[in-house]
Parts: C-alpha cells; sequence; structure tokens
C-alpha cells in the first residue's frame, strides 16, 4: 500500500471540486510527496485518471471501497 | 510555450447557466490552462459582486425537471421563478454543487483572465463598480486577440 504524506477529505463534493480542492492541495506538497484523496463522486474515478494524465502527476493506485473511492496521487 | 489556452464567451445570466463557463474555467485552469471568459451580453451578470440576484425559470424552459408536471400558463404566476430558484439552490447545496461564488472565487484565484464586453457594459448601463475586482474591460477584437491563439473555444 501506497504510503501517504496527505490526506484530502473530499466527500460530499461535486465535480469539479475535488479536482479542484486536489490541484490546491498537491500545491502545498513537494516534489514526490503522496497526496490520499477521499471521495464519494462516482464521476471522479474518470476525472481523476483524466487530471493525473493531463498534469503528469501519477496516479499511484485506486481503490473502492464502502461508496467511497480512493486515490493517490504523486506531486511530479 | 506550451501552455494550453482556453477561451470561453459567457452570454448567459442565469443561475444554471452561470456554471458552464466558471466550471469549466476552474477545471482548466487545475490541468495547467491559461483562461480567458469574455463577458457580454446577460453573462456580464456574472461578474457582480453580489450574485444572490441570479434565477432560473421554469418558464421557457421546458427540459427543466419539476417535482410535480406543472401547465406551462401556471409558470408566470408570482412567485414561481423565486420557488424554482430557491428549490434548485437547495438541491445543489445537499448535492455538494459549489456556489457559483466559490467557482467564481476559484478562478479569480487561478488568475482566470476576466473581460467584460465594453459595448454592453454601456447598453445596460452596468456601473463597473458593482463588478468584482480585476475586471478588464474589452471589445470583439481584445477577445480575438486570446482566442486567437487558443486550443479550445466556447461560446455559452
Amino acid at each position: 500500500m501506497v504510503q501517504e504524506d496527505k490526506v484530502l477529505d473530499a466527500r460530499g463534493l461535486n465535480c469539479p471540486l475535488p479536482i479542484l480542492r486536489t490541484k490546491k492541495a498537491l500545491g502545498e506538497l513537494t516534489s514526490g510527496q503522496v497526496l490520499k484523496i477521499v471521495a464519494t463522486d462516482p464521476g471522479a474515478v474518470k476525472d481523476f485518471e483524466a487530471f493525473s494524465k493531463q498534469t503528469k502527476n501519477p496516479l499511484l493506485d485506486q481503490a473502492e471501497a464502502a461508496g467511497e473511492f480512493i486515490f493517490f496521487i504523486q506531486k511530479a | 510555450m506550451d501552455e494550453k489556452k482556453l477561451a470561453i464567451i459567457a452570454t448567459k445570466g442565469t443561475l444554471d447557466w452561470g456554471y458552464p463557463p466558471f466550471i469549466l474555467a476552474s477545471t482548466a485552469a487545475a490541468l495547467g490552462y491559461g483562461v480567458e471568459i469574455f463577458f457580454t451580453f446577460y453573462g456580464l451578470q456574472l461578474l457582480k459582486k453580489d450574485l444572490s440576484h441570479l434565477r432560473v425559470s421554469p418558464l421557457g424552459n421546458p427540459a427543466m425537471p419539476m417535482p410535480i408536471p406543472m401547465p406551462t400558463l401556471m409558470m408566470v404566476l408570482p412567485g414561481m421563478e423565486g420557488m424554482a430558484t430557491s428549490m434548485m439552490k437547495s438541491k445543489m447545496k445537499a448535492k455538494g454543487v459549489a456556489s457559483l461564488e466559490e467557482l467564481r472565487e476559484l478562478c479569480v484565484e487561478a488568475e482566470v483572465r476576466m473581460i467584460a464586453c465594453q459595448m454592453t457594459v454601456d447598453l445596460f448601463e452596468f456601473d463597473t463598480a458593482d463588478f468584482i475586482d480585476g475586471i478588464e474591460l474589452g471589445g470583439a477584437a481584445s477577445f480575438f486577440e486570446f482566442a486567437g491563439e487558443s486550443d479550445i473555444t466556447l461560446f455559452m
């Protein structure tokens, strides 16, 4: 399992807030650090893949459990 | 410069149509795009400091989902627009949709450039003092200056 440096709780937030909060949170990390995001928006799955691809911040891992979507994004 | 650019023309000033420009502008900015929004005609309403006057109307809007089917004639009754507006606002809140003010603030933070169309500001006699800070005034030519170099241009 990936070890995170910071957790972002995006539960209950709808598009585009999880992405916008993630962008902000990544800005507070240094290169190589990992942000864990917990979201409940089902659209987040595709959006985080697209965000990672376009911003070149690697999506290290993702999981789904009990209606929650978890993402690990590393700051490039 | 390898930065991608997005140019948006925002022409509508209702509560529902205020969302697309600010959602796409803030998201594009988060993805690293340079973004400019050109506000014209009713879109200028989206620049006012206070956005609480924005409404959504079921009138002339047959695709708007209503809790109960309603004949068009009823939609002209006093209070219908206010009711539809407060229903939409509470639904948005319940579903975790950002407020327009919040999305616009995120655009401002992300340095989205916002231009108010000079001609329509004059036409409708808007007071630019009512607009949020950092708004530039410009015309069609200034829109093309940015749009001409943009990867994506959207009219809303």
